[in-house]
């Protein structure tokens, strides 16, 4: 018989708290149902004594200490998963809000996951080519990484994002093993709706998973709503042997709601008032991206942020950073002066795109040039800066060559149209072209060969 | 005595309070609720023990069952160790995903080294031999180049009484028996079992006197590394803190490297452990697998055991140590270490000292860096644990707890730095804030290994980059033209240094390691083309006519263009660098 707990003994936010239980299991699922009517769900943070304090997913407005029952499930939270979720839109935590029923399967599978076994990890090896010479060339999406957008309010994320998804080539990836898990926490509902149309307008819809928690849905929901779609993509990688791109937005809102529940349980903060346990939780989400020895398929993850104020040393990006593969960083003054998509190469990187590069994958003089044109694009902002104070006029020649160098690689390699798909060798061409601007002998970081076999010889200087 | 039992009454995450726990010990392990979770007693107030649990609490209930050990937080040291790889307590992770394919669930309960594996065992006492602690009683050949000496416990001293023939034997079955003074025998297996958090003895510290080699230049060259020494390692995300670890476990001349992947990522364990098996250790032409023993404990995995995971290293570290090894710990990262520390503190709802951190943060990391050091074991050999912490200070700014306190307790400090990583300059390791307490200490090694002026050559290109520095900052307000042609020469020295010497390509199959010798040569020709063009810009000949001399390029080409083993090569260039300049003299008097 399932008991029923009648009375609560305090209302704190988006906590609960009961007294006089036996047998609750941490981390269970409880069932609360206020008045007549109405059913939430919750789940228990902590247990102490006979007190057990639960979180509700929906909200505890309208609960009050004594026109709420709550029963206990047993269970933690777990959803039901078959190959009929593609397609769906879910809320939160995994109830369908498209209006058809929820999806029927045996599989059910805790939202929370378990920590891959490393030695059961595949070292993510293969190229994914996105049609951005930026990313493609200097910070190369590599097939089972975790490349974070860093962005800021305002700046062209979704639409990167979206193109991106678009784009998208996955060696070993057909029609049929492809699929996209889209989780949205604390996003605007028109930013929920600008990534389903341009899912829409690409033609993958029907391979699209969504875990959408808007701004006005409840907090709490905001915390299981990226596991959701980790776990979807987990049971289409790992026992479906599909190819998966997961686009979580936006991770600060996600790390806010953390921060509220935290302070609502009087933990101890730290850095900003984010809880000690900000970069465990965040690791917990992304460590769930990768690919396994055992099958074929791969989760590749791309979070967006926005950095609060730009500025990236702030707790969520810098956590972030820590624990992804790299990081896209999106830049306010590119954004400024048009160029689309406003990366910022310099902090950006790649850390996986060391053995998904060269001419197994891309071609041989990947890696040098990558390298080159950082090395010359930092002097760029070295001479601007210079040019600054003495004004253009004065430069030496060569740093006036490193001018033009930059404008060009931003106006032309960087920005790029919102449809225009570029393959790897039209980006690596263009990277010659542009870095053919600066004379052979400033070019220190590439072998004579490779100089001797692609350098743009004509280009006036 | 394990029928004490206490009872959950409350869950925190990974903190677990206990009724009726009064006779539990302090540091004891306890297993948790019916799926015998693997926990540690942390403190204990009147009957309520608080437990820190190394595994995920989720579905325990309050009201299970508590169980004791009786023993500390252990591992078990013995053969078995090398090659294999572990989670932050000891498990290996091969046997869990046999046990569980890909996940790591909880509650598969305690496992440690391979207890059926049989070892081919050369025991080397007889019957009758006096033994004293430390002493070697069996020996194993582990991999082909570490030979695993059993030794006598600290705290046993006796005859042999039963001594079994060598052959094949398992690690539980008993090798030796000694009789100690007061006739009480003692029985020795091929392991033993020691809990982390208390150091291994040893008879006494040595002074530092050796370097670590690493093969890496402004490491070798410029901020050297000893045998026995500490250093911390900080920089933020993005400066190649993963890639000069890895770098160091790969080239250093340690005889056995602990890797502890403390809160990293998982896909670094699995890259090292593609990678290092099929990298040949140049001084033994062997894989470097065989000297490695890894610790992976993941961001993602429970954190406990990740507080755990740097004692479970250093204690395994100090057991090679006392067979007579030099042994060099890698945590990668320390940060994580110390997180892990304000996280479970946090939830035992202690008072916070700065930025969250417990006010205990700074005597863990003193208890945890005093564990290297130069020894001699109890049988008096020469051995030592050299630590390497990285650090991750959050926004890379370097005041921060972890990293300021990091820096009271090592003596050598390589910071890296945002702004060399930005410009690709690999490794980016700050040549100017850096700095290595061990350079006196290694000074007579230097001199008598390298050459007698490599220090007094250090320091000249040391004070050259100052010089550079503070240049750079006229440089930016004036631009580089102004300046007058001594400086100018300056500039285009420390250009040089940085981008001929100090950068190194970690993925380039010459660059990746070099030798001392062919760093100090490479040094010699920097130096020599200063000399040489300096006594031009002297006469006056103008510094753009100095840049146009094709050995300039050779020089910065050293790296990639002459080989560890074609040294000779150097000389060459040497009389070409006088050479050209003299002509050049020639040409203007």
């Amino acid at each position: 018989m399932k008991k029923e707990y009648l009375k609560l003994e305090k209302i704190e936010g988006p906590l609960i708290v009961l007294s006089g239980i036996v047998d609750a299991a941490y981390g269970e699922v409880i069932n609360i149902k206020v008045g007549n009517e109405e059913t939430r769900s919750g789940k228990i943070i902590k247990i102490e004594g006979d007190k057990v304090i639960a979180q509700v997913f929906e909200g505890t407005a309208g609960i009050s200490t004594d026109n709420a029952s709550v029963s206990f499930t047993g269970e933690p939270l777990s959803i039901p998963l078959s190959k009929e979720i593609l397609g769906r839109t879910f809320n939160g935590v995994g109830q369908p809000i498209d209006g058809a029923y929820q999806v029927i399967s045996k599989d059910r599978e805790n939202i929370n996951g378990r920590p891959i076994n490393p030695v059961a990890r595949r070292y993510p090896k293969n190229f994914i080519q996105t049609g951005f010479s930026s990313i493609d060339a200097l910070m190369t999406l590599i097939r089972g990484q975790k490349l974070p957008i860093f962005s800021g309010n305002g700046m062209a994320h979704k639409e990167l994002a979206a193109q991106l998804v678009k784009q998208a080539k996955i060696k070993g990836a057909t029609a049929d093993n492809f699929a996209v898990v889209f989780g949205a926490m604390g996003v605007r509902h028109d930013d929920a709706d600008f990534f389903r149309r341009s899912f829409e307008t690409a033609g993958v819809l029907d391979h699209v998973v969504m875990y959408i928690n808007t701004a006005d849905d409840p907090i709490i929901e905001r915390i299981s709503a990226p596991r959701c779609a980790l776990t979807a993509a987990e049971y289409l990688a790992f026992k479906n042997n599909m190819h998966v791109v997961v686009v979580l937005t936006d991770m600060t809102s996600y790390a806010e709601a953390l921060r509220e529940i935290s302070s609502a349980r009087e933990e101890v903060p730290s850095r900003k008032g984010y809880p000690g346990y900000l970069y465990s939780d965040l690791s917990t989400i992304y460590e769930r991206a990768g690919m396994l020895k055992s099958c074929e398929g791969s989760i590749t993850l791309i979070p967006i942020l926005t950095m609060p104020n730009d500025d990236i040393t702030h707790p969520i990006p810098d956590l972030t950073g820590f624990i992804t593969e790299g990081q896209v960083v999106l830049n306010r003054e590119l954004n400024q002066k048009g160029v689309y998509p406003p990366i910022d190469i310099l902090p950006s990187l790649s850390r996986l795109m060391k053995d998904g590069i060269g001419a197994e994958y891309t071609r041989e003089d990947h890696a040098d040039l990558q390298s080159q044109i950082y090395a010359s694009y930092s002097k760029v902002q070295d001479i601007r800066s210079l040019a600054q104070i003495i004004g253009e006029d004065d430069l030496s020649d060569i740093d006036r060559l490193y001018l033009d160098f930059g404008r060009e690689l931003e106006g032309k390699f960087i920005a790029q149209g919102k449809n225009e798909n570029r393959s790897i060798t039209e980006t690596l061409d263009l990277g010659w072209h542009i870095l053919s601007i600066l004379p052979v002998t400033e070019l220190d970081r590439m072998k004579s060969e490779l100089i001797e076999k692609y350098y743009d010889y004509s280009r006036e200087r | 005595m394990t029928n004490i039992q206490g009872i959950v009454s409350s869950i925190n995450g990974p903190v677990v309070k206990g009724l009726n726990m009064g006779s539990f010990k302090v540091h004891e392990m306890v297993t948790v609720g019916k799926q015998k979770l693997i926990g540690e007693v942390v403190s204990i107030e009147g009957e309520i023990a608080t437990v820190q649990v190394y595994e995920e609490t989720e579905g325990l209930k309050a009201g299970e069952i508590i169980y004791s050990t009786g023993t500390p937080l252990s591992v078990t040291l013995g053969p078995g160790m090398i090659g294999n790889i572990f989670d932050g307590i000891q498990r290996p992770l091969e046997k869990i995903q046999d046990m569980s394919k890909d996940f790591i669930p909880e509650g598969i309960g305690l496992l440690s080294l391979d207890m059926e594996k049989a070892w081919d065992v050369t025991v080397t006492v007889n019957v009758g031999d006096k033994l004293n602690p430390g002493d070697v009683y069996a020996t194993i050949q582990e991999t082909h180049r570490i030979l695993h000496k059993m030794l006598v416990p600290y705290n046993v001293k006796g005859t042999v009484k039963k001594a079994q023939p060598s052959g094949k034997y398992t690690l539980n079955d008993i090798i030796v028996v000694l009789e100690k003074d007061n006739t009480e025998t003692v029985e020795l297996t091929l392991c033993t079992k020691w809990p982390v958090r208390k150091p291994r003895p040893m008879k006494e510290r040595l002074p530092i006197y050796r370097p670590l080699i690493t093969g890496q230049r402004v490491i070798d060259s410029f901020y050297p590394i000893a045998k026995g020494g500490t250093i911390g390692l900080p920089g933020g995300f993005g400066t190649g803190k993963t890639v000069t670890q890895h770098q160091l476990a790969k080239w250093s001349d340690a005889d056995i490297i602990v890797y502890i992947g403390c809160g990293e990522r998982g896909n670094e364990m699995t890259d090292v452990l593609e990678e290092f098996p099929k990298l040949i250790d140049p001084r033994t032409n062997r894989p470097l697998m065989e000297r490695t023993v890894l610790i992976a404990n993941t961001s993602n995995m429970p954190v406990a055991a990740r507080e755990a995971s740097i004692y479970t290293g250093i204690t395994m570290a100090e057991y090679y140590r006392d067979m007579g090894y030099d042994v060099a710990i890698m945590a990668d990262s320390t940060s994580r270490w110390a997180e892990a520390l304000r996280e479970i503190s946090g939830r035992l709802e202690e008072m916070p000292a700065e930025e969250g951190y417990p006010a205990y943060l700074p005597s863990r990391l003193a208890e945890f860096y005093e564990r290297a050091g130069c020894v001699k074991t109890l049988n008096g050999q020469e051995a030592s644990i050299t630590i390497i912490g990285a650090v991750s200070p959050p926004g890379g700014d370097f005041s921060e707890p972890v990293t300021e306190n990091t820096k009271r307790f090592v003596s050598g400090f390589l910071a890296l730095d945002k702004k060399l990583a930005y410009a690709r300059h690999y490794p980016a390791i700050n040549y100017l804030t850096s700095y290595s307490g061990y350079v006196d200490m290694l000074a007579d090694w230097y001199e008598q290994n390298v050459a007698s002026d490599m220090l007094e050559l250090r320091h000249k290109m040391i004070v050259l980059l100052q010089e550079d520095e503070k240049l750079n900052e006229i440089v930016q307000l004036v631009g580089e033209d102004v300046l007058p042609n001594d400086q100018a020469l300056v500039l285009e020295t420390a250009r040089m240094i940085k981008k001929g010497f100090l950068q190194q390509n970690a993925l380039h199959a010459e660059d990746s390691y070099v030798t001392l010798e062919k760093q100090y040569k490479m040094l010699k020709c920097i130096d020599n083309f200063y000399e040489e063009a300096l006594k031009c810009v002297k006469m006056g000949i103008p510094i753009s006519v100095i840049r146009k001399e094709s050995v300039i390029q050779d020089i910065m080409k050293i790296k990639y263009d002459i080989p560890n083993d074609k040294l000779e090569l150097l000389d060459d260039l040497n009389e070409r660098i006088v050479k050209t300049f003299a002509d050049l003299r020639l040409k203007y008097e």
